[in-house]
């Protein structure tokens, strides 16, 4: 079984009518991952007793019976969660994350944990403790991080729909990069309860399916507020799946000059075809500006890595996780857990972060990023004052080798430059698939205003309607 | 800004964080071009500008302050890497040589 031709929806409709059966739909499943992943490397637990939730109900619950791949950030009771990290390779959750609280009672299978950058630190999915994922277009290239096991689950149909986190673009770049549709929801929409945290003001549960209307029916079972985060708005979530099928006549279009400056050739080329698609079916096109893009990479680098290494400070190998041997004291416990238990891309973030906060240079570092942040935010909000939606591409480029940009972590962290800015402002944002380059996916990005994820779906689904990606089939994945 | 090995050696006792000899080296030299490369955002005029640390549209938010039954002391024990009689062990805080 695999799922290159389904969507929740044909799924939904095969196991009401009883034209499959959730038992051996979970079952296959767990099959197909074995049968593809040792080529593939998307996954860090597989659950071989997956089976389905009891007396399913599949008018109630549109997910009842689908399994769907969770990344191995979110705590799941019972199932290993690693973060993809020695420090937690033995853990095992004694509760749920609310989003798979939700899912659980949406009756949606599970069938286990994806791979991913350690601690979501990275833009690769190289960075694993449990190795390398392998993009399905090309087994030789990355699939982007650092969602990117759930992106190549996705991707190469082993699961309809995966969970992923994203801080500064790691749902959008690895669907980017995999030809799929991902969506990082506004920063609150979606409870961080059960995540493992990374930047902790940036980071965002949210959905990566082949066809925008999946990731719209897991975002309704996910969405909303949560008593466990307070950072959780209460406003109400509206049905999704409302915002598919629509027209685009008289949407307000935003394109960004320096965004499109950031791609050329072929790969420009692709994302200005479907700018065109969106005026010649009515859309209202302007060009727009974001002097600030230049400074993304910065103000972000030094935010996000603040923020972990303050969140990271509960790794000390005395409740649960790696603790080292030979220690001789309790500092000693603290500095060779962490020490041997962190990867050296998770060891330079704490490092960066502890250095901006530090005595001397919080200042010129911490406080001034904070401030630089409000400039980005005010920029969006001018440009959102008169345009529904921002557009532009996803990536500068197309998924790049395996190796190739490991050694170099400046390179590596300029992949995120024009998927952060959404993280900075909490604004929803969006990759859907725009087209081949060379053999390989590319993206085009949907921003909206904050809680306004319709506009996205809108603009998503009219951009999958009229350019069929999701018909073609990744080349790696062909025998 | 020129970011040394002492730097990087102080920043990583914050960190509770070890290199050794030979890593040290190569630490330093990537530290300070990601330092480098994050102090262009002195560039930016932020003068009167507030700080943003927080993208949420709620203020403080309030909850009574009720107890409830989540785990049982068996599961929180569960992910502990030592324990014994039913309690956390950790090795001596103090050296025994220093008790001396």
């Amino acid at each position: 079984m695999n799922y290159l031709n389904e969507d929740i929806d044909s799924l939904n409709q095969k196991l009401a009518q009883g034209d499959l059966s959730a038992e051996k739909l979970a079952q296959d499943t767990v099959a197909n991952i074995k049968k593809t992943d040792d080529k593939l490397n998307a996954w860090i637990t597989v659950q071989d007793d997956a089976k389905p939730a009891a007396d399913l109900d599949f008018a109630k619950n549109k997910l009842a019976g689908i399994p769907i791949a969770i990344k191995d950030n979110i705590i799941t009771k019972g199932v290993k969660t690693t973060a993809a990290s020695h420090i937690l390779d033995n853990y095992i959750p004694v509760y749920d994350a609310t989003v798979i609280e939700r899912l659980k009672k949406a009756q949606a299978t599970f069938v286990g944990k994806t791979n991913m950058d350690e601690f979501a630190m990275g833009s690769s999915t190289e960075h694993s403790y449990f190795g390398a994922t392998h993009n399905p277009w090309n087994l030789d290239k990355v699939p982007g991080g650092s969602s990117g096991g759930s992106a190549v689950a996705v991707a190469s149909g082993q699961v309809v729909a995966a969970l992923g986190s994203d801080t500064g673009g790691s749902i959008r770049q690895p669907a980017a990069f995999n030809g799929i549709f991902g969506i990082k929801p506004t920063y609150g929409r979606v409870s961080r309860w059960g995540l493992i945290a990374f930047g902790s003001s940036l980071d965002e549960i949210g959905v990566m399916s082949k066809r925008a209307k999946s990731a719209a029916e897991v975002l309704n079972v996910i969405a909303g507020s949560d008593d466990h985060d307070s950072t959780l708005s209460t406003r109400e979530v509206p049905d999704f799946t409302q915002f598919i099928g629509q027209d685009v006549k008289g949407l307000r279009v935003a394109v960004v000059k320096e965004y499109m400056a950031a791609v050329d050739g072929e790969m420009h080329d692709v994302i200005q075809k479907q700018i065109d698609a969106l005026e010649d079916a009515g859309a209202i096109i302007s060009e727009v500006s974001l002097p600030l893009t230049k400074y993304v990479v910065p103000d972000y680098y030094i935010i996000a890595s603040s923020e972990a290494s303050s969140n990271l400070q509960r790794y000390d190998g005395i409740r649960y996780g790696y603790r080292a041997e030979d220690t001789k004291n309790l500092l000693d416990v603290y500095v060779k857990s962490r020490s041997e238990g962190f990867g050296t891309e998770v060891k330079r973030r704490i490092m960066l972060g502890s250095f901006a906060l530090s005595a001397g240079s919080y200042d010129r570092f911490f406080r001034q990023a904070a401030k630089v942040r409000t400039l980005i935010c005010d920029e969006f909000d001018e440009i959102f004052a008169n345009n529904d939606v921002i557009v532009g591409p996803t990536t500068t480029e197309p998924a790049f080798g395996i190796g190739s940009e490991i050694s170099d972590p400046i390179k590596m962290y300029n992949n995120d430059i024009l998927t952060i800015s959404a993280n900075l402002a909490g604004i929803p944002a969006a990759s859907v698939p725009a087209g081949l380059v060379d053999g390989m996916p590319v993206g085009f990005q949907i921003m909206a205003k904050r809680f306004d994820e319709g506009s996205i779906f809108k603009t998503a689904d009219f951009i999958e309607r009229t350019n069929k990606f999701y018909e073609k089939t990744p080349a790696g994945m062909e025998d | 800004m020129e970011i040394t090995e002492d730097t990087i050696k102080h920043v990583a006792v914050l960190s509770r964080l070890e290199f050794n000899e030979d890593e040290i080296g190569t630490v330093t030299e990537q530290m300070s071009s990601i330092i480098n490369m994050a102090d262009q955002l002195s560039e930016v005029d932020t003068d009167g500008v507030a700080e943003t640390v927080q993208v949420v549209d709620r203020d403080t938010v309030f909850r009574e302050d009720k107890p409830e039954h989540w785990q049982n002391r068996a599961e929180l024990m569960k992910n502990v890497p030592e324990q014994a009689n039913g309690f956390i062990k950790v090795p001596v805080i103090i050296n025994k040589d220093e008790d001396e």
